[in-house]
């Protein structure tokens, strides 16, 4: 049997100091919202020549008044990306495949092209914070009729750990925030409730049976009886994960890494935050057997 | 939980039959109608342009408005009331009265039975508002009376798009409403939809009118650009014809100027009209006029009676198709702006299909490989029920022609990775039982039972989040749920049935056998 309750307070700590870190870096740094947000013009070309590089088409497009233009290579040397914020020209996509024709000949295909309207932009970044809000909502009103307050607040922290500290990490490496990036927290909030109320069930299960053991010692039996299983689990979600961050192409690589990251979070949560809490809140039978009484 | 009747085992065993059957039917093709259904691939996958375009109502608002003012002035003339100092501002109309007429003209605009200003009974409400500021009447549409408007301007703007859309000949277009300003439109396989959007960028509201020299034009007169921006010309704004009366409009090659022209046929009012104006304005200029440019001014020599004429304006073949096919398929009540344009060009398209499955056979392979290396025999029986999970996915996708796109492969994958959990609860927790009870069959049954709270919160949690995004999300990300959803459907299906009825077998045959698991 492994003493995770003995690094209880000092995973706390952590904790703290990541949620907090995360949340000066949400508020200073800020995310980096990618045009479904923050509205814009993405183009993705690939081209025939080996010898256009970004700084020549920076240079080309720098010409065109299109005003902060970004352009990367993506996945390899051939693909670009490129993004400028909203301009009222409607045809500047034409405009731009003429320019770049004129002065690189007719090397690119235009693999993608998105424009997205500030007001379209808006209302993705509006729906997008209420369907995480309205998650959130749900996973708490369930963790509440399935459990005992104790265990929501558990659960509730843990779930708002792993969503703060994967978004800080995104906001620290500066990656771009997507819709796919919105699709990836909400999976990691059913992920990390999920992997949270596995263990929750073996600690109110523990707790009925036995009435001598304390809860910090109780919680520490429960997750270790239930460790292989979070273990196993964890393993083959982040293999699936991995296999899309290294085989699934460019567009998936966002998504997968907050996954990744979501987690991974979301297996410490499970252990190091879900359960101190219960120790915190001094849960004992009379807790989970007084809810009974009343039902 | 570990017993079987005969006739669920035929139960299971054909409904996955079943599954395999129809899974397989997106690779093999069927002659057989029923069966002949495939999954959809998302534009993200097979190429294709989505496109959000947004109504202006403004100018049919303020058009509206503009000619309330008319009827509203004649309306209370016949009733002898004078109505002073009206006007258009903002979409709000402004207008004064004597006070001792003041309660008639609210209560004209608040009776229910009003002919100036209709109630819609279902919703309560007039078409427009009334209310008294600083001595001034101001009238403008009420909620209700926006929405109608907005509606209705919705469905003539739909189906003129489709009809552009319908004469390009498009594949499969998507075209929908989306709120009650917005109409979304998706055509697979297109890759640059620069024509589309400029076909749809235009409103094509066609007039013709009289070139005048005076502005004193009885009816008003406005000063117009050509459509080459080189000129400009007075217009009156009596109008000859309009857009409205045009029976079909063609692009051709003039046989004498060599000139590419657009020629068009008229309704019988139409070439009623167009005679008379041809007949008393010989020598004037008529102007053609398309969205408020002046296309040519022609000079009438004689007077055209048939019915047809032909406009020219230094059209190129493109051009001209372009022009004949907006003036066939009509005006939008107002202008469409693009709001939101996603491309995807058919080569990215298939580099993601082949990235995906690539992504999909791997994650599956080392899951697989994962799972089999922990659990041996186990092992296998939850390959096996992954592989049945994976082709039931597959299968409803099928069944119901859902739209699958790249999320919706990582949808897929990620349901790999997570539907052995169920199965990995259920092992584990049988090895505790088997710790305390030598009885194989009591431990693994004691072990489905004690598992299984634990397994549907597990489910919930995860099937309440998908249904939050397939509610919430757009395009890519709703096929992202959907596969996220089902998944969980499928995977509870494959481990209660087919996983354990495999189990089962298994372990009825080797019941005596120490350390089974």
């Amino acid at each position: 049997m492994i003493a995770f309750n003995k690094y209880y307070n000092r995973f706390n700590i952590l904790s703290i100091s990541l949620v907090t870190i995360s949340l000066l870096l949400l508020i200073f740094k800020g995310l980096n919202f990618g045009i479904d947000f923050k509205g814009g013009t993405l183009i993705e070309l690939r081209s025939n020549d080996q010898k256009i590089t970004t700084s020549s088409l920076r240079d080309n497009l720098s010409q065109m008044n299109l005003g902060d233009v970004s352009v990367k290579n993506f996945g390899n040397k051939t693909d670009f990306l490129i993004k400028f914020e909203n301009n009222s020209n409607k045809n500047v996509i034409e405009e731009i495949k003429l320019s770049l024709d004129k002065s690189f000949g007719n090397n690119f295909s235009f693999r993608r092209v998105e424009k997205v309207g500030p007001k379209v932009s808006s209302e993705l970044l509006k729906s997008g914070v209420i369907a995480i809000s309205v998650a959130l909502t749900l996973m708490l009103i369930y963790i509440w009729i399935r459990f005992e307050w104790q265990f929501s607040l558990g659960a509730i922290l843990a779930l708002f750990h792993d969503v703060i500290v994967t978004l800080g990490l995104f906001s620290l490496l500066g990656l771009e925030i997507n819709l796919s990036i919105v699709a990836a927290v909400l999976t990691i909030v059913g992920y990390s409730m999920n992997d949270t109320v596995v263990i929750y069930d073996r600690v109110r299960e523990n707790l009925r049976k036995y009435s001598d053991i304390k809860i910090f010692e109780l919680t520490n039996t429960s997750i270790n009886e239930t460790l292989s299983r979070t273990l196993i689990t964890s393993i083959t979600t982040l293999l699936a994960l991995l296999s899309i961050f290294f085989f699934g192409g460019e567009i998936l690589k966002g998504f997968s890494l907050a996954m990744i990251f979501g987690v991974i979070f979301g297996t410490y949560s499970s252990i190091y935050i879900a359960n101190p809490i219960l120790v915190r809140l001094n849960v004992s039978q009379k807790t989970v057997l007084r809810e009974e009484s009343k039902n | 939980m570990l017993y079987f009747s005969k006739f669920r085992i035929i139960f299971i065993i054909s409904i996955s039959l079943l599954f395999i059957f129809i899974a397989s039917s997106n690779i093999l093709k069927f002659s057989n109608s029923l069966l002949n259904k495939k999954i959809n691939l998302g534009l993200d996958l097979q190429g294709g342009s989505y496109l959000l375009l947004e109504i202006d109502n403004t100018p049919v608002i303020e058009q509206k408005l503009q000619n309330f003012t008319i009827s509203l002035r004649n309306y209370f003339k016949d009733k002898n009331i004078r109505i002073n100092n009206i006007k258009l501002d903002n979409q709000k109309i402004l207008f004064s009265t004597d006070q001792k007429n003041k309660q008639f003209i609210l209560e004209t605009f608040t009776d229910e039975e009003s002919e100036l200003n209709p109630y819609y009974p279902r919703f309560k409400s007039h078409q427009l508002e009334i209310f008294e500021e600083n001595n001034f009447f101001i009238v403008n549409y009420s909620r209700q009376g926006l929405i109608e408007l907005k509606t209705s301007s919705q469905d003539q703007a739909l189906e003129i798009v489709r009809r552009r859309i319908d004469e390009i000949g498009t594949n499969e277009p998507n075209i929908l409403k989306r709120g009650n300003d917005r109409i979304l439109v998706e055509l697979p396989g297109l890759d640059d939809p620069m024509r589309i959007k400029s076909l749809l960028g235009k409103t094509a509201n066609l007039t013709f009118r009289f070139v005048t020299n005076n502005a004193e034009d009885s009816f008003g007169a406005e000063k117009l650009e050509y459509e080459d921006e080189s000129e400009e010309a007075m217009v009156s704004k009596r109008i000859i014809l309009s857009g409205e009366n045009l029976l079909d409009a063609q692009p051709r090659m003039d046989s004498e100027t060599n000139e590419t022209v657009v020629t068009f046929t008229l309704d019988r009012v139409g070439a009623k009209r167009f005679g008379k104006a041809t007949s008393t304005g010989i020598g004037k200029q008529l102007a053609i006029v398309l969205d408020g440019k002046i296309i040519s001014a022609p000079v009438i020599r004689d007077t055209i009676a048939s019915g047809s004429g032909q406009i020219s304006g230094g059209f190129t073949f493109q051009s001209a198709t372009d022009l004949a096919l907006l003036l066939r398929s009509g005006a939008l009540p107002a202008p469409l702006n693009i709001i939101e344009e996603r491309t995807v060009g058919p080569d990215l398209g298939q580099d993601s299909i082949n990235a995906g499955l690539i992504a999909l056979i791997i994650g599956f392979f080392l899951v697989i490989l994962f799972i089999f290396v922990k659990y041996k025999i186990f092992g296998l029986i939850t390959n096996l029920a992954l592989i049945l999970n994976l082709l039931f996915l597959v299968g409803i996708l099928t069944i119901f022609e859902a739209t699958l796109t790249l999320p919706g492969i990582a949808g897929i994958i990620l349901t790999v990775g997570m539907a052995v959990d169920a199965n990995v609860l259920i092992f584990e927790r049988i090895k505790e039982e088997l710790k305390s009870e030598r009885n194989n069959l009591i431990a693994f049954d004691s072990g489905y039972t004690k598992s299984r709270t634990a397994i549907l919160d597990a489910n919930i949690t995860t099937l309440l989040a998908a249904i939050i995004l397939f509610f919430m999300g757009s395009g890519p990300i709703k096929g992202f749920s959907l596969t996220l959803g089902i998944g969980i459907f499928t995977t509870l299906f494959s481990v209660y049935f087919i996983a354990r009825l495999l189990t089962a077998l298994y372990v009825s045959k080797n019941k005596e056998k120490g350390n089974l698991i």
